[in-house]
């Protein structure tokens, strides 16, 4: 005989009783993958000195993390892998020659400011790492500043040679990674592997890196400009791909994405055209982050079977 | 292929897609709550200690929209009590003992001279058999067949979609009963008189597409009557969804119906049940479900309105393992019950049983992925309106047209962050409606 089960004993949660095993730590530790290639190209180009600075920025990042959560008594906790992410990325971001305080100054600054001060995980406005790396350039702009090339001797950007002396580099070099500049950036060829990774598995959105690139591309263009050489040199690539998406800083509506990255693509060609700055992806990120609230407000989708009809009364304060 | 946006592809689970549907032997006991469809409950026309028969009609209401209750056994009435129900916490319900004879009633009989009967006389035997939708939503079926003089139906659509994981129960009814569910329709078509008829059904069903086809063709009723091949997705099945997949008509949002947009989705069970109830003269007491998920025998029966879920269980010799939860209905929209003394009722579709999984994810802060907004088949934004429930804004959720939402689901299932979006959504549609009606009364 089937026996009565009294209530308590069946768990009576609510619809829907199935879930998708996708989780943020899954997604988090994605991106980590479809960065290792240029982590990797990184390392290979600079030697030991790349890989200092990004151990030092992943451990300066992952104990601020932990750091501060105790402080905040947040169930959160550093397996979730996102202050992992930011320590990787800032550290990607930087030149090879800083020194290790440097890396370490903006992972805390990246974690603690940008990120727990607006309210930690999904609630900060502006991108951790850029935000770190933005500190760190108005703090001590020659460190941040200073280039190596890959024997090691000291050198100016690609877009930095372009604006200061007119020099172009090649193609060849620019796509392989045999230049100077940031650790992740230089090499085009391993962003775009672990670019291609992160579409394919559908952890970023197409949207932001195509209108973000294609905007420079045209742009560049329009100002006469060899738009092959814009979309290979700096941080474009690398920013387009995997700063631009993060997911908490940018809109999360599909026509948003793409004017947030339309507005990217014209800040970034304005910087690196007309202002003194020879590169411009870092700011201009972090100022469309600024945007985004307002972006998502106004392309707030309206549902299947909208119709315009004589206003129907909502609810009021009472 | 036609396809609507948003939704998911679901693993289908349709462990009992070849299963034939058995007739449960009649249970003991049954259990009639007075509430078991949308609209007006009905008042009990029997007494304690009185006798009825099969398919005597034992409640009733004198609403429009309501539809009388009839028992699916011959027995004694032995109590009017307050009995656990599959959608609310409980409901006052009519208990029968059966005597297993199973003596019919006299109203129940074969009726001859189908094609004299007007649209009138049709509509009033669908509401004497007691017939509601049957797809679960329960929805008085004459009175969907009564549509307001100004709104005129062109369309009418049988959805055999069956978007669900696990369940077939529609499926196996459209492989075995495909000429009753087309006489049902025909009814339906006499009484709206519409110009377009389809049957919409999912391609993961192509046996039931052929067998429908054939018979249709059989029946010389091809140009009448299409049958409409669906891309496997959830919520296929869902009305609005349907509508645009078949019609590319759009149903108006805020409350919008699809009479609105001159059509009439009825389930295929429900068109079996009108040609039971027309030409067998049977009211609406039995109908069948999946029982599927962690029980030794996994099965589609015809069940008794009103069967306790212990005898259906036990009738699929028990649990396989340590239960967590029994859920009537889909994984995706079904209500996990409290007890598993709750009856099959009118719009019960099946009866999952799932085993205790390993803790239950934790939630966690969201990210702003997008992925539910991206899957949401009403275009709403679901962690929006979420966020605005949480800090009990419903003004804002309310302007994020959280109303339209139908509750399908695929924005939790989605969410990497495990939040359970629904319940949130549903809190605010709940406080949005109640705010609503206290400044109508006022």
């Amino acid at each position: 005989m089937e026996e009565t089960i009294k209530e308590k004993r069946l768990i009576t949660t609510q619809s829907p009783h199935i879930k998708d095993k996708a989780t943020s730590r899954k997604i988090m530790y994605y991106v980590i993958i479809g960065l290792l290639p240029a982590t990797i190209a990184g390392i290979y180009f600079f030697k030991t000195k790349a890989l200092k600075v990004i151990c030092t920025s992943v451990v300066a990042a992952l104990l601020t993390e932990f750091v501060i959560l105790k402080i905040r008594k947040q169930p959160e906790n550093i397996k979730d892998g996102s202050a992992l992410v930011t320590g990787l990325l800032l550290g990607l971001i930087l030149s090879p020659s800083v020194p290790w305080w440097i890396a370490a100054l903006g992972s805390i600054f990246a974690i603690a400011i940008a990120k727990h001060t607006f309210g930690g995980l999904g609630h900060n406005i502006f991108n951790p790492a850029l935000a770190g790396r933005a500190f760190l350039v108005a703090s001590w702009p020659a460190l941040m500043t200073a280039w190596l090339n890959i024997d090691g001797t000291t050198s100016a950007t690609p877009l930095g040679m372009l604006k200061l002396e007119g020099i172009k580099t090649s193609y060849y070099n620019l796509i392989l990674g045999n230049t100077a500049g940031c650790i992740g950036e230089t090499s085009a060829i391993a962003i775009l592997i672990g670019a291609i990774f992160l579409l394919l598995t559908k952890i970023i959105d197409w949207r932001i890196p195509i209108s973000y690139i294609g905007t420079v591309f045209i742009f560049s263009f329009i100002f006469k400009q060899d738009p092959i050489f814009h979309l290979f040199a700096g941080g474009l690539l690398l920013g387009a791909f995997f700063m631009a998406t993060d997911y908490v800083t940018t809109p999360i509506t599909k026509k948003g994405k793409l004017i947030f990255g339309f507005g990217c693509g014209i800040l970034t060609i304005i910087l690196r055209l007309f202002s003194s700055y020879p590169e411009g992806v870092m700011f201009s990120i972090l100022l469309m982050n600024g945007a985004t609230p307002l972006i998502d407000r106004f392309t707030k989708q309206k549902p299947f079977g909208y119709r315009k009809k004589e206003k129907k009364e909502t609810i009021r304060k009472e | 292929m036609p396809k609507f946006i948003g939704g998911l592809h679901l693993k289908e689970n349709k462990l009992t897609r070849k299963k034939r549907t058995e007739e449960m032997p009649v249970p003991k006991r049954v259990i009639l709550p007075l509430r078991q469809h949308i609209g007006a409950p009905c008042s009990p026309i029997v007494k304690e200690g009185d006798k009825v028969k099969v398919g005597q009609k034992i409640a009733d209401s004198t609403d429009f929209v309501s539809a009388p209750i009839h028992s699916p056994v011959s027995g004694i009435v032995i109590g009017i009590v307050k009995a656990p129900h599959p959608t609310l916490k409980e409901c006052e319900a009519i208990l029968i003992e059966s005597d297993k004879l199973m003596e019919k009633d006299d109203s129940t009989k074969k009726r001859e001279n189908i094609e004299t009967l007007s649209k009138e006389e049709l509509r009033r035997i669908i509401r004497e058999a007691g017939i509601v939708g049957l797809g679960g939503a329960a929805f008085p079926t004459h009175v969907k067949l009564t549509p307001p003089k100004e709104k005129k139906i062109d369309t009418v659509i049988l959805n055999g979609a069956e978007c669900e994981p696990y369940l077939t129960c529609d499926h196996r009814v459209m492989l075995e009963h495909p000429e009753k569910i087309i006489k049902g329709l025909q009814i339906i078509t006499k009484i709206l008189e519409p110009e377009y008829c389809y049957i919409g059904i999912e391609d993961n069903k192509e046996n039931a597409i052929a067998i429908l086809e054939s018979k249709l063709q059989d029946m010389g009723l091809t140009d009448k009557i299409k049958v409409v091949r669906l891309k496997t997705r959830y919520p296929q099945g869902a009305e609005k969804n349907l509508i645009y997949s078949i019609t590319k008509r759009v149903v108006p949002s805020n409350g919008g119906l699809p009479m609105d947009v001159g059509v009439v989705v009825q389930n295929v069970q429900t068109a079996k049940a009108i040609y039971d109830a027309v030409y067998e003269g049977k009211p609406l007491i039995e109908r069948v479900i999946t029982v599927t998920g962690a029980v030794k025998e996994q099965k589609n029966l015809l069940v008794k309105i009103g069967t306790p879920t212990k005898d259906i269980i036990e009738y699929c010799k028990g649990y396989t393992n340590a239960i967590g939860k029994i859920i009537f209905g889909g994984p995706m929209m079904g209500i996990a019950q409290k007890t598993n003394n709750v009856p099959i009722i009118k719009g019960s579709s099946g009866i999952l049983v799932q085993a205790i999984v390993e803790p239950e994810e934790k939630e966690t802060e969201c990210i702003r992925c997008g992925r539910c907004i991206d899957v949401c088949p009403m275009l709403l934004m679901p962690t929006i309106i979420a966020k605005y429930s949480d800090n009990e804004n419903y003004e804002k959720a309310e302007e994020y047209f959280a109303l339209d939402c139908y509750e399908c689901g695929c924005c939790a299932y989605v969410c990497p962050s495990k939040i359970p979006l629904v319940e949130k959504i549903r809190k605010a549609k709940e406080e949005i409606t109640r705010k609503k009606k206290e400044r109508s009364t006022k």
